[in-house]
């Protein structure tokens, strides 16, 4: 009878307990909870490739040049300001001197050698480290683009290119180019990923992985004072749960909505809805080295006879934009004058005829079988292709494989159409047109998978890289875009719009083209 | 002795099958890890950092000796090293494992017992309808009625997560509740708590089914034996009968349900963790699979088996310690 009576008392307890606990959780003014669908890989921005690391670095580090709200224009961060030589190839950055990282350390040009040396000099004690490798670095092709680097003093940094780009700019202003510092890479080494310094607005608190990360305000920081105390990233990755969090308050904001909460998250007055054109693109490819897709009628006739329109409403609700060129409307050197190839069956049919193919012909419609962030239903939009390429007359075929085997055919050139697309990185018309159409991109394994290849338009990208005056780069940039426009060799399908959702008490945040979630301007004007 | 020795072999076939499986499939994974940025040359480097440039025998080789040095190497999605990845989301996962085979053992049994005991009556139609929902419930469904009815609609518990965004745990165990008390901080250990309630209901509903079912048709069965028919002739107090002569021996095929659900669970529930939010194993392999991050699968998967292999070999030890007539030493 004792031991019942023993039990029934420490079953009272914990249900004391529990109801004690129940009376909320202390929601704060001053602290931010922002909800996305999975953890960061690491917080090293050197390191990493997603996301969702990208998200909170963005509020630890900064870097010499960023980009200026609302636009890809590059303007001052660390660096106060920057001039070039005549020949084009010696960069000249003067550093702000009022800066110090997160452990107290003072940022200076050694730090910013340190940052950038690391992924660039092959004998640097920090070049291989057992994390992983500079992915990024790598993939914007830094190896090719810079000759030397240097600090002649501690507020100047100089960097010699191997030839003159125009791009390079841009590329500073992106994570992998931040200042880290240099004390807290040499204390940690291979863990420094979850270990992060840098200069930014936040400070890196806690990390429970999978579950949230937790910065704090910089009190030292060089700029405006961020009004927020506290940042939380939660990684909620059921996106229905993740909506029914900002319902319920428990989170401040989210991102990535998915379409069916669209009309429900509009009638919700306690909450905003924001949206921004995406920098990226989703296109079908028509592989140029295969016939018929080597006569610029019949990819002519494809750009008439997809209904691009439908897809946008059909599978995006409604949040993206038919495409007409390679790159999204909100990038720098968008030619708007190009008119799109109307939707026009009869009109694809014809020229199908003077090409010879009055029957239609039978074909392959590669789709890939995973979502991206510029296709969410790539299956799907396949099949409306389908639909809408049977209407004038060709058979086309879906086949679709897991995605490492669908990458590697597709860049080996096996299929007739693919469909495929990109997000850009630094908002550069060139990170779209050189990497995706230039003809040097069209050498095997290929990310120019339309395997299309001007002399014309490979001259005027050359010009592009290598000319640094935005005025001629933009009259550059409007120019191959009508070449490619000519020469069809994609069907440009759709520009997705990113989404982020905030309760209607937060202020001040913006989304970026780039993507990027800079949280220092944000504030809570009530409590929850 | 034997069936600890019998545990070396095993996880050899693991990890042969496991590597097997993983490098077999097509698709490269430096392709899958690059995505539509890969070129000749990124991919041809992440191919010499993963070892994918070495033959198959040499991968292997490579694999064993390291895991002979207990190093499982380093996750190319995370960059953590496998060990510490398993180790760190294992607590979230055995926490939630221990709370919900407690509601299922404490719920299936008492259901079980009362429909065998009372058996034809309303209480034995009525656990058995329960027990026939539990099974039947597809668990993404019934855990998010649990959200909408019990977070939502009536916020008496969180709609995810294991802490709440403005509670501070230091972590010390892993096991928030643990943590929480050794803290001697109630207000944490009531946040964990509530944030544990839904999921440990939704992830215990199935084995609070398969357990009710056992523990009703095994104790019937005992209850017709000829020792329970002398014990009620003998006079014992119905109690007594049931509990020390009947249950007892119902127990070992129930206990069997218990093991194989309980070994089944830790490796985590991925539909579970992933609605509620939870940081679990399951979706970090979930994720590891996807990714082809090959290095965590094999270190999860092998670490995983030998804890499903070593916690039924636990169970067999039970048995014999339930039933004297069970020994496995002595022939």
């Amino acid at each position: 009878m004792t031991s019942i009576s023993q039990f029934r008392r420490v079953l009272l307890g914990a249900c004391l307990t529990v109801l004690a606990a129940c009376g909320g959780s202390g929601h704060s003014a001053d602290t931010l909870v922002f909800g996305r669908g999975s953890d960061s890989v690491g917080l090293d921005p050197a390191l990493e490739t997603d996301g969702e690391s990208f998200k909170v670095c963005d509020n630890l580090y900064e870097t010499l040049v960023t980009y200026s709200p609302g636009s890809t224009q590059v303007v001052p961060q660390l660096a106060r300001e920057w001039s070039v030589d005549e020949s084009g190839l010696e960069w000249t950055f003067h550093l702000r001197t009022d800066v110090q990282f997160h452990d107290g350390t003072p940022f200076n040009a050694e730090a910013m050698l340190f940052s950038l040396g690391r992924q660039f000099f092959p004998d640097h004690p920090f070049h291989k480290l057992a994390a992983g490798s500079y992915q990024y670095w790598k993939d914007m092709g830094m190896d090719d683009i810079i000759a030397d680097m240097s600090a002649p003093n501690d507020s100047t940094f100089v960097v010699r290119l191997a030839a003159p780009n125009a791009p390079f700019l841009s590329n500073l202003g992106m994570n992998f180019c931040a200042a880290v510092s240099p004390t807290a890479v040499r204390t940690h080494g291979a863990d420094y990923f979850k270990n992060p310094v840098g200069t930014g607005p936040f400070r890196f608190v806690e990390w429970l992985k999978d579950e949230r990360i937790v910065l704090a305000r910089n009190d030292s920081y060089w700029g405006p004072e961020p009004q927020i105390k506290r940042l939380v990233f939660r990684s909620i990755q059921d996106p229905s749960v993740r909506f029914l969090e900002l319902r319920a308050g428990a989170l401040h904001g989210m991102d990535n909505l998915s379409p069916e909460f669209l009309d429900e998250l509009r009638a919700n007055d306690q909450i905003n809805l924001l949206t921004q054109p995406g920098m990226n693109v989703g296109y079908l490819a028509m592989n140029n080295d295969k016939p018929p897709y080597d006569d610029r009628r019949v990819r002519m006739a494809l750009n008439h006879a997809i209904n691009k329109q439908s897809l946008v409403d059909n599978f995006y609700g409604g949040l993206a934009e038919a495409a007409k060129n390679p790159i999204p409307p909100m990038m720098w050197s968008y030619n708007d004058d190009i008119e799109p190839y109307a939707y026009d069956p009869a009109r694809a049919r014809a020229l199908l005829a003077e090409a010879g193919f009055a029957n239609g012909f039978d074909t392959e419609l590669w789709a890939m079988p995973a979502p991206r962030p510029y296709m969410p239903q790539p299956e799907k939009i396949a099949q409306a292709i389908q639909a809408d390429l049977a209407q004038v007359g060709i058979r086309a075929r879906i086949v679709s494989m897991e995605w490492a085997t669908y990458l590697d055919k597709v860049f080996n050139g096996h299929h007739d159409l693919c469909l495929l697309g990109w997000t850009g990185d630094n908002g550069d018309p060139d990170n779209f047109l050189y990497v995706l159409l230039d003809k040097m991109a069209a050498i095997k394994p290929a990310q120019n998978v339309a395997f299309y290849r001007s002399d014309e338009l490979h001259d005027i990208l050359v010009a592009g890289r290598t000319q640094t005056d935005p005025a001629i780069r933009t009259q550059l940039y409007r120019e191959a875009q009508r070449i490619i426009h000519r020469d069809a060799p994609w069907v440009p399908l759709v520009h997705a719009t990113q989404t982020a959702a905030f309760r209607r008490q937060v202020d001040g945040f913006q989304l970026h083209p780039t993507g990027s979630k800079w949280f220092s301007a944000t504030h809570i004007t009530t409590s929850n | 002795m034997r069936r600890l020795a019998l545990l070396i072999p095993s996880l050899a076939g693991i990890s042969i099958a496991v590597f097997l499986m993983i490098h077999l499939v097509p698709g490269d994974p430096a392709q899958a890890m690059l995505g539509e940025r890969a070129n000749a040359e990124t991919l041809t480097a992440l191919r010499h950092e993963m070892g994918l440039d070495q033959p198959l025998y040499k991968q292997f080789g490579r694999f064993v000796v390291d895991l002979l040095q207990g190093d499982l190497g380093r996750s190319f999605r995370t960059h953590e090293k496998v060990t510490t990845e398993v180790f760190r989301r294992f607590p979230a996962t055995c926490e939630l494992t221990l709370a919900a085979m407690l509601f299922a053992m404490v719920g299936g049994l008492g259901l079980g017992l009362l429909a065998a005991v009372r058996r034809g009556s309303t209480v034995d139609y009525f656990s058995m309808a329960v027990a026939t929902a539990g099974i039947s419930m597809p668990v993404f469904w019934l855990a998010l009625v649990l959200i909408l009815l019990l977070a939502v609609n009536f916020p008496i518990f969180p709609i995810s997560g294991r802490l709440s965004s403005y509670t501070y745990l230091e972590s010390r165990t892993g096991f928030y509740l643990l943590d929480a008390l050794l803290a001697g901080d109630l207000r944490a250990f009531g946040d964990v708590l509530r944030h544990l309630a839904l999921p440990a209901v939704t992830l215990g509903t199935i084995p609070l089914a398969v357990i009710a079912r056992m523990t009703r048709s095994s104790l019937l069965e005992v209850l017709g034996e000829d020792y329970i028919r002398t014990a009620w002739a003998k006079g014992l107090p119905r109690r007594l009968v049931l509990l020390r002569h009947a249950v007892r021996n119902a127990f070992i095929p129930t206990l069997t349900v218990i093991a194989l659900e309980f070994g089944y669970l830790l490796g985590g529930a991925i539909i579970t963790e992933t609605i509620f939010a939870w940081p679990g194993i399951g979706r970090w392999l979930f994720l590891a699979v996807q990714s082809r991050d090959f290095r965590a699968v094999q270190g999860g998967v092998l670490l995983l088996a030998s804890l499903f292999i070593l916690i039924n070999l636990l169970a067999d030890m039970l048995y014999a310690w339930l039933d004297p007539r069970i020994r496995y030493d002595r022939r």
